[in-house]
Order: structure tokens, then C-alpha cells, then sequence
């Protein structure tokens, strides 16, 4: 299926008359496609180009910019704007945000999509169907066009991580401008009082538990909606114990790859905190969760940097929100000190968009020095460009920091559920499964094991690799 | 003079008639179309696959899971409204004292049939939302609120609603409280068109009856229910349509759209999945065509076995 670019809509037509199959009907209907209308391309009469201006910018053109209003909000997004209209006053920016990407970008994708979109949310495209058919243009001239206003190119100004999470069959498709660290949240005015120390290990956490439990404090609280907020957790776990070739191993659907050492003992770690009864009761999704984590009902919650942002209204005074890394399990850890931190927060520019050269020039406003540090400043989460957050004072801007400083060589990041929306639905699944108890670690394997397996035979679906 | 009256017919027809071509039956068959085709959604490229997308239906052990599940919503949905909205009509039309003036409801039907009639104003977008903060999963729930304040129920383990999979009677908790709202939404609007049949039945037949000692039981039986043998039969076809749909309150209301764990699919949501999420556009368009071809069956069928001499009035 998918990427076939010398079968066209014309030969298929051809084809389907010439085999006589349906003739008249057949043909009437496909030639009834969406997509069908040809979008009008832009590029053909592209501006002149320039170290200043590496895409082309057409002056007088128009370059319509979607945001995703999430947990980060779309403040930044505006100064963004502004750095870009600073060079190209002539230039229009048409920017919207929403937080339903997919519902309304998608229909517009086979004809007149918007010209930058940021695939973010609860509700984004799906990356592997986007790259694998052919709708998001390879941005690789973006990472060696010069930065906007700091020595070298694009790619030198950018943390470590970012070209990485962001490249897919050897092409870079996806701009994360966010740099996330995720971890173990608490209130650090809590624990100062209470004389606790954040865990750095299941063991210290499961001794620490029956201190906060007579606290009459749930120790453990998480999003029991979405899936892929547990996930991050397990397969945080997963990658200290078992070490950074198995979730590679995992990635790749090698077999028995679940069946790894270290993988079991990890998730049976998270089957022994649900059995103990260390989780607040009740099923809350993702801000339920974290407020009741702000109200003091629980002591940990685990998510990502936008933590501070997402939930800035409501945070009580006195809270001091501050960021652990996740535990490992002890000594028997392969990879105790790596992080799970990543770019995230993806931008994407449609094949068909009309003004493509405008968009690449947008997003190298939003990764300019400038305007990352508007970003950090305004969303306490540090962006992908280097040095974005040196200026910004936050106690969880400057813990996520320190997680980092500690790191060790690798960064945690999984590919899984970007590669496979089979596996992402079935990992989500079954580690809510397993935080609601109705599933043991063992099971746990053993079904994921399967749904890698039958992924893996399924030769409907385009497979994915990655080597680091 | 014949010619002038079947131009001014379809001078009338044409604009609405075309209106429905254009935007109900083109895009059905361009579903039909895509359904053999392998079309991911996002670009303008697809390939003629046959009915292999039909094929591979059959061995889907999701939608095997998702049809029963609407099988036991097409069964429930009806009975529980029908019944239901058939109980509400005959209090509030023939159910109350009798007396000089005749058959009459129980005293303040009016502002009750305002009171059942109310869902049905409200979209159903607004019904789910408002129905999660009632199932809400912890102590500021509605229903567990009131549980924990009474003490029927430990406050560490609340009802969990839409996280239920334990099955009862033979099915997951989640679809029964799924139903609960399906049943709870659509039972005013049944009442309403019950009501209105029952009144076009002609008051002296039930006083007949009483004047011969029929009980309520018998009256309702024996006279309400084989008159409006129509009119429910009628509400059952609708009811089968809606209970093959139920997407918005799945969608969303149950955790990951079909879940906990594939608990709650439906046909609705195993399309949605591999649509939008999957982006196989051409295997979702083949599931929508049988679903449409069950349905279409399905009416055809059930308008067959409850068809019927007229009584006339």
C-alpha cells in the first residue's frame, strides 16, 4: 500500500478500465475522490532566496499556522509571530489554535491543508500513516539552513534528541519545539515538612509508602483515562532495568523482545504498587489527577514538564512543585541514571501545503534564540533550542533542569506507539489494565508479546526500525 | 391541467430532492467506492483492492467483539425505552382516577411529560458530559458522592462507572451503564409520541371496558397496547438505528473510546480507530458498508413481522 508513487490516480483508472472490472461503476466512484481536486502549489513561483531568507519567502504571501492550545497554551505561539514578522513584515500570519488537531486538519489534507501544523494532543494525526503516505513534507533543508539569529545552522542551535525523535525512515518529518523531561512530581514544601526524602528507587518508595499512607495521603496517583500517561511510566521503568537495547529490541518487534531480562521484574514493580494499595482510589483522568495531586489527596504524580503550565490556575500557594526522575529497581538496573526526556510538541508542513517555504521559515522563528526563550518563559517548559530556559526562575523549570544535569549518556525515548497505532492502542490498553489490577505483570508480557508478534506477520502494515 | 400540477411538483421536489443526492447519497456511495480501496486518508493516492477489505472483516476479532456488543444494545435499547416510555404514557394519558369526567393521567401529568420530554432538547454532546460528572469515579461524583454520604459505600473503593469490565449478566458493566443513559435520553421523547397515539384512541373504548370491570392491567394490555401496535413498531425501527449507533457516548465517555480494554467497542468505534487513528480509511469505509447493509436488513425485517391489519377508527 501507501508510499507507491508511480501508481497515480490515472494509471489506477487506466488499469481498472483496461481489466474491465466494474467499468462503469467503478470508475465513476473513484474518480469521485476527496482528494481529487489539485491544489494550487505556490512554490513554482518562489521568492528569491538568500542567507536571510534559505526557503524563498515569497513577499506578499500568506502562511496559515495552526497551534495546538494545549497544556502549554498558545501565548508563545504569538511571540513567535512576532519574531517572524519582524523579517518578513509583508508576510501574513494566519495563526488559529485548538485542541482538536486531527478533527479539524485532517479532512483539509488531500486538498488545501494548512501550511504548518503543529500534531499535537490528544487528538493528532497519525504519524506513521502521515509519513507513510506521503502527506508531510522531509524538512532535512530546515536543519541545514542557517539558525535565525545564532552561529551555524539549525541543527547545531537544537538539543540533543531532537533531530533523533523527530527523524522516520531516515528523514526528518517532525520539528519538536518542546524539550520535555518527564518524572516522579512533588510537593517539595511537603516533603520538607514531613522530613521525606523523593525516592530514587521502588524499594525507597515502597518503604517511604506507609509514612505517607498514616499521613492519611494516597502515595500514588495517576491519569486512569488516557493510556499513554501510565505508559510513560512503565516504559520508563522498563528501559532503567532492562537496559536501552531492549526497548530498541521492543521498537523493532524483534522477537521475544518482551520476553527481554529486566522487562518482567520492572512492570512487577507497578503490579506490587497497585496490590498494596498505594494508588488514590477512584479513576480520574488527567487533570482530576493532578489536582488532586495539588490538593494534597496524593504525594506522587508522574508526567511531563507542561505539568506547571497545564495546571497554573489552581496551583495552592505554599505548593512547591518540583521534579524527581523515575525510580529504577536497584542495583539489578542496566540503565539506572537515563532520563526520559525528549523533544515533543511536533510541527509538521503538509505535502500539499500552498506556501511551504513561508512555513520551514516560521519554524525556524520558533526555534530562533528569541523565541525559545519567550517559550520557556512563558510556559516553564524548556524548549528544543539550546540555552532556552538559562534566564527563566521556576523551582520546576530549575528541578527538570537538574534531572538533567544527572542524566546518564542515553535519554529514554520510545518509538512504539508512533510506529505502530495497532501496538500504541493495545500498550495503552493493557497498562491501564495493569494499573487497575486486573492484570499481572506476567499477562502483561505475555499480551504484549502477541500484539508485537501478529504486528510484526501483519503485512498490511509498513514496519519501522530504529537503530538508536 | 395534469401536466401543469406534475411541474409544480417537481418544481417543489427538485431543489430538496437534489440537496439529498448531493449530500446523502453521493457520499454513501463514495463510501461504498473507497471501500475497495485501500485509502489511507490523508493523501489522494489509493489502490483498487477488491473486496479484500470485506474479507479481512470477517476475521477481525475486534469487530466480532464490537457486534455483539451492539447486538445487545439493538436488543436493550428498545425493550428498556419502549417499555418505559409505554409505562409514562399510560399513567400520564389513561392512568389516573376515573371518575364523571371520564379517563383521565395522574394528577400533574402535563408538567411531568415537560419534566420527561427534557433530554431530548439537549444534545447529546451534552448529555455525556453532563452524565461523566454524575458517573464521575471518585468521592465528587454525583452518584458516589451521595453513596459515600449515606454510607452505602466505602470511600476507597467508589463505583467505577465507565472503568467497569467485570461483566454482568454475561456483559461488561460499562455497556449496562451505557444503557442506563441511552434509555434515560430517549424514553421523553417516546413518551411524547406514545401519548399522542394513545389519544387518538377514542376515549369510549376504555370506558367501555371499565364499565365491564377491566382492571388497569387488563385495559392496558388488552385495549392500549394492540392499538398502538403502529406506532411501536415504528419507535422499534428508530431504536434499532440508535442503539447500532451509541458513538458520541462512547466516544466520550469511556476511557481510550471503547475501552476499558476493548470493553465497550462498538461498530462505531472499531470505524473511528481504523479511520482515523490507523488510517485505514478503506477498511473503516468497508465496516460502515456492512454496518449499513445490517441495518437496512434489519429494518426491512423487523417492519416484515410487525406488519399488520389496520384498525380504523
Amino acid at each position: 500500500m501507501s508510499v507507491n508513487p508511480d501508481l497515480d490516480r490515472r494509471t489506477l483508472l487506466r488499469r481498472a478500465a483496461a481489466a474491465g472490472l466494474l467499468v462503469t461503476p467503478a470508475v465513476g466512484l473513484l474518480s469521485a475522490c476527496a482528494g481529487s481536486t489539485p491544489s494550487q502549489n505556490n512554490d513554482d513561483k518562489a521568492g528569491e532566496k538568500s542567507k536571510d531568507n534559505p526557503f524563498g519567502v515569497q513577499d506578499n504571501s500568506a502562511v496559515k499556522v495552526v497551534i495546538f492550545n494545549g497544556g502549554l497554551g498558545d501565548a508563545w505561539a504569538k511571540e513567535d509571530q512576532a519574531v517572524f514578522t519582524a523579517k518578513h513584515p509583508s508576510v501574513t500570519v494566519n495563526m488559529s489554535s485548538t485542541q482538536k488537531i486531527k478533527t479539524e486538519e485532517q479532512p483539509k489534507m488531500a486538498t488545501q491543508p494548512s501550511d504548518l501544523i503543529m500534531n499535537s494532543g490528544a487528538d493528532l494525526m497519525d504519524l506513521s500513516t502521515l509519513i507513510n503516505e506521503g502527506a508531510i513534507e522531509p524538512l532535512d533543508d530546515l536543519l541545514t539552513a542557517p539558525a535565525w539569529d545564532s552561529e551555524g545552522t539549525v541543527a547545531d542551535s537544537l538539543l540533543p534528541g531532537t533531530v533523533n525523535d523527530g527523524t522516520f525512515q531516515g528523514k526528518f518529518f517532525v520539528v519538536y519545539v518542546a524539550f520535555t523531561v518527564w518524572g516522579n512530581w512533588y510537593n517539595g514544601a511537603l516533603f520538607d515538612r514531613e522530613g521525606w526524602t523523593p525516592p530514587k528507587t521502588f524499594d525507597e518508595f515502597f518503604t517511604l509508602a506507609p509514612q505517607i499512607k498514616a499521613k492519611g495521603i494516597a502515595p500514588y496517583v495517576y491519569d486512569a483515562v488516557h493510556g499513554y500517561y501510565p505508559r510513560w511510566a512503565l516504559m520508563a521503568t522498563i528501559w532503567k532495568s532492562a537496559g536501552r537495547q531492549a526497548v530498541i529490541d521492543i521498537d523493532n518487534l524483534k522477537e521475544n523482545a518482551w520476553r527481554a531480562e529486566g522487562v518482567l521484574p520492572a512492570l512487577e514493580a507497578w503490579e506490587k504498587l497497585v496490590k498494596d494499595k498505594l494508588v488514590l482510589p477512584g479513576k480520574l483522568d488527567h487533570t482530576q489527577s493532578q489536582q488532586a495531586w495539588l490538593d494534597g489527596k496524593a504525594a506522587f504524580i508522574q508526567v511531563g514538564t507542561w505539568l506547571k503550565n497545564e495546571m497554573a490556575a489552581t496551583i495552592p500557594p505554599g505548593f512547591e512543585m518540583k521534579l524527581s526522575d523515575y525510580w529504577g529497581l536497584g542495583a539489578s538496573d542496566k540503565a539506572p541514571t537515563d532520563v526520559f526526556a525528549g523533544a515533543g510538541e511536533g510541527f509538521v508542513v503538509p505535502s500539499k501545503a500552498p506556501n511551504k517555504a513561508a512555513a520551514k521559515e516560521f519554524l525556524r522563528a520558533v526555534l530562533s534564540k528569541a523565541g525559545s526563550a519567550k517559550f520557556a518563559e512563558l510556559t516553564k517548559s524548556l524548549a528544543s533550542t539550546k540555552g532556552s530556559g538559562d534566564n527563566v526562575q521556576d523551582a520546576a523549570l530549575s528541578t527538570a533542569n537538574e534531572v538533567m544535569k544527572n542524566a546518564g549518556k542515553d535519554l529514554i525515548s520510545v518509538k512504539l506507539w508512533d510506529f505502530y497505532a495497532d501496538l500504541d492502542k493495545e500498550s495503552q490498553n493493557l497498562s491501564q489494565e495493569l494499573m487497575a489490577g486486573r492484570l499481572t505483570a506476567a499477562q502483561f508480557v505475555d499480551k504484549m508479546q502477541a500484539a508485537a508478534d501478529k504486528v510484526a506477520k501483519d503485512s498490511s502494515i509498513t514496519k519501522q526500525t530504529r537503530d538508536a | 391541467m395534469r401536466h401543469g400540477v406534475a411541474r409544480f411538483v417537481t418544481g417543489f421536489l427538485a431543489l430538496p430532492l437534489g440537496l439529498y443526492l448531493f449530500y446523502v447519497v453521493w457520499p454513501f456511495l463514495q463510501a461504498a467506492g473507497y471501500s475497495l480501496t485501500d485509502w489511507g486518508g490523508y493523501s489522494d493516492r489509493q489502490q483498487f483492492v477488491g473486496l479484500e477489505n470485506y474479507i479481512r472483516l470477517f476475521s477481525d476479532e475486534l469487530i466480532r467483539k464490537a457486534f455483539w456488543h451492539n447486538v445487545f444494545f439493538l436488543v436493550t435499547v428498545p425493550l428498556f425505552t419502549i417499555a418505559l416510555a409505554l409505562f409514562l404514557a399510560f399513567l400520564l394519558n389513561v392512568g389516573g382516577r376515573e371518575d364523571r369526567a371520564g379517563v383521565r393521567g395522574v394528577f400533574g401529568s402535563g408538567l411531568y411529560k415537560v419534566i420527561f420530554f427534557f433530554p431530548q432538547v439537549l444534545s447529546l454532546v451534552v448529555i455525556a458530559v453532563m452524565w461523566q460528572q454524575i458517573y464521575r469515579a471518585d468521592g465528587q461524583g454525583l452518584i458516589n458522592g451521595v453513596l459515600m454520604k449515606i454510607g452505602l459505600i466505602n470511600s476507597d473503593d467508589p463505583i467505577t462507572f465507565m472503568y467497569d469490565p467485570e461483566p454482568f449478566l454475561g456483559v461488561p458493566a460499562v455497556l449496562w451503564w451505557l444503557l442506563l443513559i441511552a434509555v434515560w435520553s430517549g424514553a421523553g421523547f417516546y413518551m411524547v409520541l406514545f401519548s399522542a397515539a394513545m389519544q387518538s384512541i377514542p376515549k369510549d373504548i376504555f370506558e367501555a371496558a371499565i364499565l365491564d370491570g377491566a382492571s388497569r392491567f387488563h385495559t392496558f394490555f388488552r385495549i392500549t397496547l394492540p392499538l398502538l401496535r403502529d406506532t411501536v413498531s415504528v419507535a422499534w425501527v428508530y431504536l434499532g438505528f440508535i442503539a447500532l449507533d451509541m458513538f458520541a457516548l462512547v466516544y466520550i465517555m469511556t476511557p481510550s473510546q471503547g475501552g476499558p480494554n476493548h470493553a465497550s467497542e462498538i461498530f462505531a468505534s472499531v470505524i473511528n480507530f481504523n479511520a482515523f487513528q490507523k488510517g485505514q480509511f478503506g477498511y473503516a469505509c468497508a465496516i460502515a458498508v456492512a454496518l449499513a447493509i445490517f441495518t437496512i436488513l434489519l429494518a426491512a425485517l423487523q417492519l416484515r413481522i410487525t406488519r399488520r391489519e389496520r384498525i380504523e377508527y
